[in-house]
């Protein structure tokens, strides 16, 4: 079935592979894994900066009189109280509680609501949000009219500053502003999933080329690194931001997914809202954990977790920390199982009880 | 790029044949499919391995991948310098890093192994 679906591609896809590097199906797109390699690409972003094609996600634009309101029902954050020009990370969500995704919030005006969606789901959270939709809204999946940038590191806004007029280091995180950049219309985030200061930035796609390479040439002073998914992975990893698919999907609950405080009860009726009450009231059964091998073992997706030996819950994600020198990952356990970072975990690694421990995240923050 | 002394199996391993001993290590290809490597897990001295069976794992970043046996033998030692430095298999995986030197049981496989030749026309179609 998937031999016969063409992959999607960015409008940077030829120049990812001018660039030479390696691809890979991503949720049906192809692609940049890595570039020079994941940890060489990892450490840039940490120590400098990274540009990132991020295009695959998608954007979804709501509209209207009734914008504010559609939005803060299909949310769970609060997102009739975001001012304009401020972004919010947030959940969509099925009516029992899982997630539909995990989505970011702009708020572009009082009636223009700006959705940033992850690129596998973009015509399912359409679809939800239409469904869903009794307001005087319009509903837009406006994906193609977007390339998505990442520019992230401590470098980012010296690299980024070079090509507009707005005064970024006055965009605090989580705000965004419209301006240009190198002469074209953008929309600059200050957000980013590397656990770095950094900008997303919106772009028409026929600019995207020219954009990206003066993005290129005004990082160079910071030995700017063209970053694939794969140093994106370990970077949010690190940062412990979750991934749909991973550590979020339909059957799992923000609540249970540590996002609880991106769950705003008080701001009235959402869909979900009943769901994750009952569950808030009982109690969740399940709660994500970090942990950290011992030893030089890697827990990968998927890997199961016992308890004193019996199965008790399965690892979301698990890779070689690159800032930290250690295997870590994120993993579902029993929630009364937990009370605590440290407690003594076992992973089973290609059939091998491999020792953990339980570890709070994020596993790194950056200096400030 | 493959040097003509070695041997290749169609798993991406090369072998060095002197007298009654095999020098196994992976491919340039192998370890540029796999990326950055930060782990490698190989069996003890005095282990056998079997042709074709699986004798240990490289670990990159992204994936883990078995390292399949192209000789049958006992394992008379492991590449001390890997367990500190696994990204010498990205820099060097024809030479220095090597993976482990096996003591041969009977005649090696030389059917089933491809020269440097035929390993370059094979990873080209492989490719496409």
């Amino acid at each position: 079935m998937a031999a016969a679906t063409p992959l999607r591609a960015t409008a940077l896809h030829s120049v990812h592979l001018v660039l030479r590097a390696k691809m890979v199906d991503f949720g049906g797109w192809d692609m940049p894994l890595q570039y020079s390699g994941i940890l060489q690409e990892h450490r840039a972003v940490r120590a400098s900066v990274g540009l990132f094609d991020v295009s695959h996600m998608g954007e979804i634009e709501i509209r209207g009189p009734e914008a504010g309101a559609l939005t803060d029902f299909v949310t769970t954050n609060h997102a009739r109280k975001l001012h304009t020009g401020q972004a919010q990370y947030s959940g969509l969500l099925y009516p029992h509680g899982g997630f539909v995704d995990d989505i970011l919030v702009h708020k572009v005006a009082g009636d223009h609501y700006f959705l940033c969606v992850n690129a596998a789901n973009q015509e399912k959270d359409c679809e939800h949000i239409r469904s869903q939709n009794r307001f005087d809204a319009r509903v837009d999946l406006t994906s193609d009219a977007y390339t998505q940038l990442a520019i992230q590191g401590p470098n980012a806004l010296a690299t980024l500053q070079q090509l507009t007029a707005l005064e970024l280091a006055s965009f605090r995180y989580y705000w965004f502003r419209d301006g240009e950049v190198a002469g074209v219309p953008a929309r600059i985030a200050r957000t980013g999933y590397t656990g770095e200061d950094g900008f997303e930035i919106y772009i028409p796609p026929a600019e995207s080329e020219r954009i990206w390479n003066e993005l290129l040439r005004a990082g160079a002073a910071f030995d700017i690194k063209p970053c694939g998914l794969g140093a994106r992975n370990t970077l949010r990893l690190e940062a412990g931001f979750a991934l749909y698919g991973h550590e979020i999907d339909a059957s799992i609950s923000p609540l249970e997914a540590g996002l609880g405080s991106f769950v705003k009860f008080d701001k009235g009726e959402f869909v979900g809202r009943e769901a994750l009450l009952r569950q808030k009231e009982n109690g969740v059964t399940r709660a994500l954990a970090g942990f950290e091998v011992r030893g030089r073992a890697i827990a990968r997706d998927g890997c199961e977790v016992c308890l004193h030996g019996a199965p008790a819950g399965w690892v979301t994600s698990g890779s070689p920390s690159p800032s930290l020198d250690k295997n870590i990952g994120l993993c579902y356990l029993p929630a009364k199982s937990l009370s605590g970072p440290g407690r003594p975990i076992q992973i089973l690694i290609r059939n091998q009880l491999v020792d953990a421990v339980t570890a709070p995240t994020p596993f790194y923050k950056r200096p400030r | 790029m493959y040097p003509e002394n070695l041997r290749y199996s169609k798993e991406h391993e090369w072998v060095r044949l002197e007298d009654d001993t095999a020098t196994i290590g992976i491919t340039d290809h192998a370890q540029e499919e796999l990326g950055d490597i930060v782990y490698v897990d190989l069996p003890k001295a005095g282990t056998t391995v079997e042709q074709g069976k699986a004798l240990g794992t490289v670990e990159s970043v992204k994936a883990v991948s078995e390292i399949f046996s192209p000789v049958t033998g006992e394992v008379l030692e492991i590449n001390p310098a890997l367990a500190d430095a696994p990204e010498k298999l990205n820099e060097d995986p024809h030479g220095e890093a090597w993976l482990l030197k096996v003591r041969l049981k009977g005649a090696p496989p030389l059917d089933q192994l491809m020269t440097a030749a035929e390993y370059e026309s094979f990873i080209g179609e492989e490719k496409k």
